[in-house]
């Protein structure tokens, strides 16, 4: 279990803010600002967070289809930010993701045996027939039947496409799988269904995931491991049972409690935070979420807390913890 | 009970269309007590939108219709109401809040202008005494330095800011009914929480009856006095949120709770009702939900049944609580759900 697949240090993605006449840079967004995580081989890592907080930023950045602008990404011991385009490619094949929108990631106009098939001929299998049967086999996997292959996205259900989507993922046998919302789109009843089988792909081909979502009960359901990211950083890391039962983090001690339970006997103290999220491109000083923190300190809005490990294998970014 | 202040009856909101007709409400009755928050749940597709687009006669026409049914509204039917009565109704007597709160403000027109223009429509007001209204609403619904935001655009609000715009405005006549159509889907969790306290508080202060349409059923179990499920256009159960959500009646009601991640839960595999929400048609014969009910039997594929009565206010669409269903069928699927 503990052999890391994936390890990611210092992780940064800044977006430049251009404006003025000549179009210069006036300022930058900081997406993701400092992110370092590791996943090990056939685990679920869970990232939560609410909208703009980086998260997705962070799962495009680890396939490069974001470009970081700093960081390493290491891929079985490969530094994959130091490669070139076409090793790049090529490693794709053990790298891949799903999107959230099944709306918008399959292509209206291509039939669905076109759409898996593709990422197949891409990596090399170029005979048609060969194609055919292992889209067939892709198919029935995702729990989709082998004529299906024939029609086109729009003829079929939002969980149904999002079952294509998870095929075509699939294709090349990846060992890292990154899920973008792949369930925010779906209703509850078609939710489950595509969580079931997104665990049991999981147990059958041994792969591992990283799982970004903001729905707090869904990454708690299908995770091993949990991140929590506020503002483009990490704040908090650690088992998911230890991360809902011990929070350490005020913003993820707010976040789960902010949860609304479907349970009448379950009302639990609820700590509202004050205002909005601030802007990514103009973040607070200090820790950045010191402007909402009910246990704010002096400290807080001067130096940014470092992330480390407080307890065994739970680490967490605040001042509480020094 | 206090008094009944909304009651809809057996109301049916069809969509026209160039395939056919489309019974997108088929059949709702349910009833709103002053100051009672009813949720209305279900899944996409169910009708719950189109229920409160209803009530406040927005569903868009041509292609839809309120074929029949009544909207009693302080004994009025608002299904017959004309026009002119409606714009009288709405914003002022019963107002609506939508999911989107960057779409349901008008973009070119200062926060204040839009409030002042929905305060201006129902009560007579000079323009200064509107805008004085408007920031003391905008201060009720807890929006920081009001007397600034009354001038500003939508563009500079956040989400949950324009939500708290929205809600300021439908606030603002005092109305007897809000209907709070997905209020918060749109927002951040710990913005909801915010929202939700909000209106919790508005229901609490003004006594106003609250209809909640969400599909989240923890938003529920938090807001809502009583429940109405919603599937395919037709209300499968209804009762109070702890009967509904701790004994649920209905195989949809228990499959969709059942479903739910579990937050305070550890479990291994996730409960799933197995195919999709069907597209309805005028043809359907039997219960909607049958062909992914576990419970079925022969009547379920040919009768439609009916809200069956099964407590005090609480009724369930299923032929397993019909008193005239045999007795030994009954029985035995009971007892299969229970274990």
């Amino acid at each position: 279990m503990s052999n890391p697949i994936l390890e990611v240090n210092n992780l940064k993605k800044y977006f430049d803010v251009k404006g003025g006449v000549f179009g210069r840079k006036v300022g930058e967004v900081k997406a993701v600002d400092d992110v370092t995580f590791t996943v090990n081989e056939g685990e679920i890592l869970g990232i939560v967070g609410e909208s703009g907080c980086g998260k997705s930023t962070t799962g495009k950045a680890l396939l490069r289809l974001i470009e970081p602008t700093e960081g390493e990404v290491k891929f079985e011991d490969q530094d994959i930010t130091q490669l070139d385009d076409e090793s790049m490619r090529k490693l794709r094949r053990d790298m891949q993701i799903i999107f959230q929108d099944p709306y918008a990631s399959l292509n209206p106009r291509h039939t669905v045996e076109k759409i898996v098939g593709e990422p197949l001929f891409v990596h090399g299998m170029k005979s048609s027939e060969e194609r055919k049967k292992r889209v067939k086999e892709l198919l029935e996997v995702v729990g989709l039947r082998p004529f299906h292959a024939s029609r086109y996205p729009h003829q079929f259900s939002g969980g149904q496409r999002q079952r294509i989507g998870i095929a075509r993922a699939l294709a090349n046998n990846p060992k890292l799988i990154i899920c973008d919302e792949p369930v925010s789109a779906l209703d509850v009843s078609v939710q489950s269904q595509i969580l079931n089988l997104m665990s049991d792909l999981r147990d059958e081909f041994n792969l591992t995931y990283i799982f970004i979502a903001h729905d707090l009960s869904v990454v708690k359901h299908i995770s091993d491991r949990v991140g929590v990211m506020y503002l483009g950083k990490l704040v908090e890391l650690a088992d998911k049972d230890e991360l809902y039962e011990n929070p350490k983090h005020p913003y993820t001690q707010a976040l789960l409690s902010a949860v609304p339970v479907a349970d009448p006997d379950v009302i639990g103290d609820r700590v509202i935070l004050e205002g909005d999220v601030p802007s990514p491109s103009n973040p607070p000083t200090g820790c950045p979420f010191h402007t909402r923190c009910p246990v704010a300190m002096d400290v807080c809005s001067e130096v940014i807390p470092e992330f480390k490990e407080d307890s065994d294998q739970h680490y967490v970014a605040c001042h509480l913890y020094d | 009970m206090s008094d009944v202040i909304l009651e809809l009856e057996d109301l049916h909101t069809h969509f026209f269309t160039d395939s056919g007709e489309i019974p997108a409400v088929d059949g709702v009755s349910f009833k709103v007590h002053k100051g009672e928050v009813v949720g209305v749940v279900g899944e996409s597709g169910c009708g719950k939108s189109v229920t409160s687009l209803s009530i406040m006669q927005l569903v868009p026409s041509p292609p839809g219709k309120i074929v029949s049914g009544q909207i009693n509204f302080k004994g009025e039917n608002l299904a017959q109401a004309t026009e002119k009565r409606m714009r009288q109704v709405r914003g002022n007597e019963i107002s609506m809040i939508f999911q989107e709160p960057m779409t349901s403000l008008d973009p070119l027109y200062t926060i204040g202008n839009q409030l002042i223009e929905a305060i201006r429509m129902h009560r007579k007001m000079s323009k200064k005494e509107a805008k004085r209204k408007a920031i003391d609403m905008l201060n009720l619904v807890g929006i920081p330095r009001p007397s600034e935001v009354v001038d500003e655009y939508p563009h500079q609000l956040s989400g949950g800011m324009r939500q708290r715009v929205m809600i300021a405005m439908a606030m603002s006549c005092d109305p007897e009914v809000l209907i709070a159509d997905e209020p918060t889907t749109a927002l951040d969790v710990t913005i909801q929480a915010q929202i939700l306290d909000l209106m919790r508080g508005l229901n609490k202060e003004h006594n106003t009856g609250i209809l909640l349409i969400t599909h989240d059923l923890g938003i529920v179990a938090e807001m809502c006095d009583r429940v109405v499920v919603m599937y395919a256009g037709q209300v499968v159960e209804e009762g109070s949120v702890r009967e509904i959500l701790k004994d649920p009646k209905h195989p949809y009601t228990k499959g969709l709770i059942r479903s739910l991640p579990k937050i305070h839960e550890k479990e291994q595999k996730l409960y799933s009702i197995p195919g999709t929400v069907p597209k309805v048609s005028m043809e359907h014969v039997g219960c909607r939900f049958a062909p992914r009910c576990e419970y079925t039997f022969d009547r379920c594929f040919s009768d439609d049944p009916e809200l069956y009565e099964t407590d005090v206010e609480r009724r369930s669409r299923c032929f397993l609580y019909d008193d005239n269903e045999e007795q030994e069928a009954g029985s035995h699927v009971e007892s299969d759900l229970r274990s």
